[in-house]
């Protein structure tokens, strides 16, 4: 009798205990979600260099928060918004998945991040430009990191501005994502006493630009902005620049630019050009010793994307160690909580829309006579403090900020 | 100042000309596919990646070899004229008179194959070719600025189309490849090597494709993807020259790249469709298209 006796409150205490458990680590393991296009024309953007530095911020964990393995799946998302909701339906569904980070292309990261919305988990986007993810698509289950396309477009269209190129003519992109950025850059460019002059949306994606480059320098613009991205982007600027459009004085300003498109596009071809960027390999000593650590790991600097993966991902990691707990609404509130210091960010805050306001860097590529390696390729000319960066609280339509 | 529809007589010569250059582009690559199409009754759709390989063997040769750009534009067709013929020789040959559809799976099977190597090895957003010196700079024609190197790019990729022509429809040598396909049996009667012809050809065309790569080099990103994005409007461009005709391919490719010139000034967003809504008018109304021979 005395032995069912202990053994009943032994068997009372432990499942007490892992009741408890289980309330602060699901299953007693970290599960964590990379979902990217591993495979497509956003590859080199994040990609496989996206889950390197994820590896990165684990391996700096030792694998474990306060003794519970980490754990990671990775998915390619072929930059199709169904594969990306299934895969991340079948994360949380199979295997519990916390948390999914990456998530690159914007129409794949709308349609995934309601999956995860559903679930009740947690997204860290770092991969995607769409600022409508903090505005009309803002969700309690997401904290959108890196950049996006407000921020880009303001920071370059407005510095553009102020060096007096007053009349545009805007190269957009035929989809979604052009036509937004488009009237982004129409707004900034209006409000500060500019003009478009002229605009021309190309298909999706085209290969010869000369047509529409042609255009452009016969439309008595001063500047010529590309509200194109990847592809499209090089080649719209390997064609102005065989067609002679910096030497008549045209200014060109890419909106969408990353690191990896100017290396392979190399300086010959966009030295001059004017961007903004959420972080630069080369911008202070933390930058550059994580940099130089990835470098070796990867063979190649990693653009704001890879960055930004390590620092979510990181602050996630930390935001678990100090609560104790995977609950996604118990790590998102010591997120908005916890200042964001690291190599990636100074002082960044996550603000209730989940937007992470951080400062931004309007960068203009060097000659090749300035650039002393083969990714000495930006210098950062100015530093737009990240509350002029982001659209404004008081400007978003983002349900969670009215509610206070 | 002369308007036409509106828009100045310069502006207009301005983009005439750009779409001749485009059209001479399309018109060396659909001309590959139809010498390939009309010859051997293989829908080659492997030619946009062995245009991408024409593009890459120009970039590794300069990176690794030092190989420069006038070496690369006789090197790099050899090259893929090579890969062409083990292509032929060793894949192809055992599907030869089977179904068109199996000859169209093997090559879509290669294409995938390659372009997937390379973006495992290169990246998705490849690499630039540098300008070749003597072809930096350009012209001011009053109504445009000509980049010296589109001005090359027309003359190369029509030279190359017309004597391709002219040794296929005008040599012995193009006789005998004629009268081989059509009749295998009887040439071999006469001591013909039909194998050997069929062979050479394939090659030929894959060089084709991969001399049109290397000129695309300087003015293109060059990327693993580079040849899937074009050969759809290749393909329309033959089916409206006529499925194997030389000539055909030539005029229509020059054609083509006018009429999208003309698109890309009147109404942009519909740029990248025209060519194939011309492709479904020509074949509403001549189902062989425009030089072909009705069956």
């Amino acid at each position: 009798m005395k032995v069912f006796q202990h053994t009943a409150s032994a068997i009372l205490v432990s499942s007490l205990i892992a009741g408890a458990a289980q309330a602060q680590i699901s299953d007693d393991e970290i599960r964590i979600g990379y979902l990217a296009d591993m495979s497509g024309t956003y590859r080199d953007l994040s990609g496989p260099g996206g889950l390197e530095a994820l590896n990165m911020a684990i391996e700096d964990f030792g694998g474990q928060v306060n003794g519970k393995k980490i754990v990671v799946f990775s998915a390619d998302d072929l930059n199709k918004p169904d594969v990306g909701a299934n895969t991340v339906r079948q994360w949380v569904d199979e295997r519990n998945v916390d948390m999914v980070t990456g998530m690159v292309a914007s129409s794949v990261v709308l349609a995934a991040s309601k999956v995860v919305e559903q679930s009740g988990k947690l997204a860290l986007i770092s991969g995607a430009a769409a600022s409508s993810l903090t505005n009309e698509y803002c969700s309690p289950n997401h904290i959108h990191w890196t950049y996006d396309s407000y921020a880009l477009a303001n920071g370059t269209a407005k510095s553009v501005l102020a060096e007096g190129g007053k009349k545009w003519f805007i190269l957009t992109a035929d989809y979604a994502f052009g036509h937004a950025m488009e009237a982004d850059i129409t707004k900034v460019v209006e409000a500060d006493g500019g003009q478009v002059v002229g605009k021309v949306r190309h298909p999706f994606p085209s290969s010869d630009f000369s047509s529409y480059i042609l255009q452009a320098q016969g439309s008595g613009a001063d500047v010529i902005a590309f509200a194109n991205a990847g592809s499209d982007t090089v080649n719209s600027l390997m064609t102005a620049s065989q067609f002679g459009v910096a030497q008549s004085g045209q200014k060109l300003a890419g909106m969408v630019v990353f690191l990896n498109d100017i290396h392979a596009m190399g300086l010959d071809v966009t030295k001059g050009l004017m961007l903004t960027t959420g972080w630069y390999w080369d911008m202070n000593d933390d930058s550059r010793a994580w940099a130089q650590r990835y470098h070796k790991r990867f063979g190649k600097m990693p653009g704001m994307v890879p960055a930004g993966i390590y620092s979510a991902t990181t602050n996630y990691l930390n935001a678990i160690k100090a609560t104790g707990s995977d609950e996604a609404q118990a790590v998102r509130k010591q997120m908005m909580a916890t200042p964001v210091n690291d190599m990636f960010a100074k002082n960044g805050k996550v603000r209730a829309d989940g937007r992470m306001v951080h400062d931004m860097y309007l960068a203009q590529v060097k000659t090749p006579a300035e650039s002393k390696g083969e990714w000495d390729l930006y210098k950062i000319v100015r530093t737009i403090p990240g509350d002029e960066a982001y659209r404004p609280e008081s400007e978003s339509k983002c349900k969670l900020l009215s509610k206070g | 100042m002369t308007l036409i529809f509106g828009i100045p007589l310069s502006v207009m010569s301005g983009q005439l000309l750009l779409g001749l250059i485009n059209g001479a582009f399309y018109a060396l690559l659909s001309l590959g596919l139809a010498i390939i199409f009309g010859l051997l009754r293989i829908i080659n759709f492997a030619h946009g990646a062995q245009y991408m390989l024409g593009a890459f063997a120009a970039v590794m040769g300069l990176n690794y070899l030092g190989v420069n750009y006038w070496m690369a534009l006789v090197l790099a067709p050899l090259l893929v004229g090579v890969v062409g013929v083990l292509i032929e020789r060793f894949l192809l040959r055992r599907i030869a008179g089977e179904d068109h559809l199996y000859g169209l799976l093997l090559t879509f099977g290669l294409a995938l194959i390659l372009e997937g190597s390379f973006v495992k090895l290169f990246g998705v957003s490849g690499s630039s070719y540098p300008m070749p010196e003597q072809l930096k700079g350009g012209y001011n024609l009053g109504f445009m600025f000509l980049p010296t190197y589109r001005a090359w790019v027309i003359v190369a990729a029509l030279a190359v189309c017309l004597v391709t022509w002219f040794m296929i429809e005008r040599t012995r040598l193009g006789s005998y490849l004629r009268a081989g396909t059509e009749n295998p049996k009887l040439m071999q009667a006469f001591g013909i090597n039909v194998p050997l012809l069929i062979t050479l050809t394939y090659g030929y065309g894959a060089a084709l494709a991969a001399f049109a790569g290397v000129l695309a080099a300087p003015i293109y990103s060059v990327t693993p993807t580079m040849g899937a994005n074009l050969l759809i409007v290749v393909f329309a461009v033959v089916v409206i020259g006529g499925m194997g005709s030389i000539m055909g391919a030539i005029v229509t490719g020059l054609a083509m790249g006018l009429i999208e010139g003309l698109t890309k000034v009147f109404y942009p967003e519909a740029a990248n469709t025209v060519v194939f809504l011309v492709m479904v008018l020509v074949l509403l109304v001549r189902p062989a298209g425009l030089f072909g021979k009705e069956a």
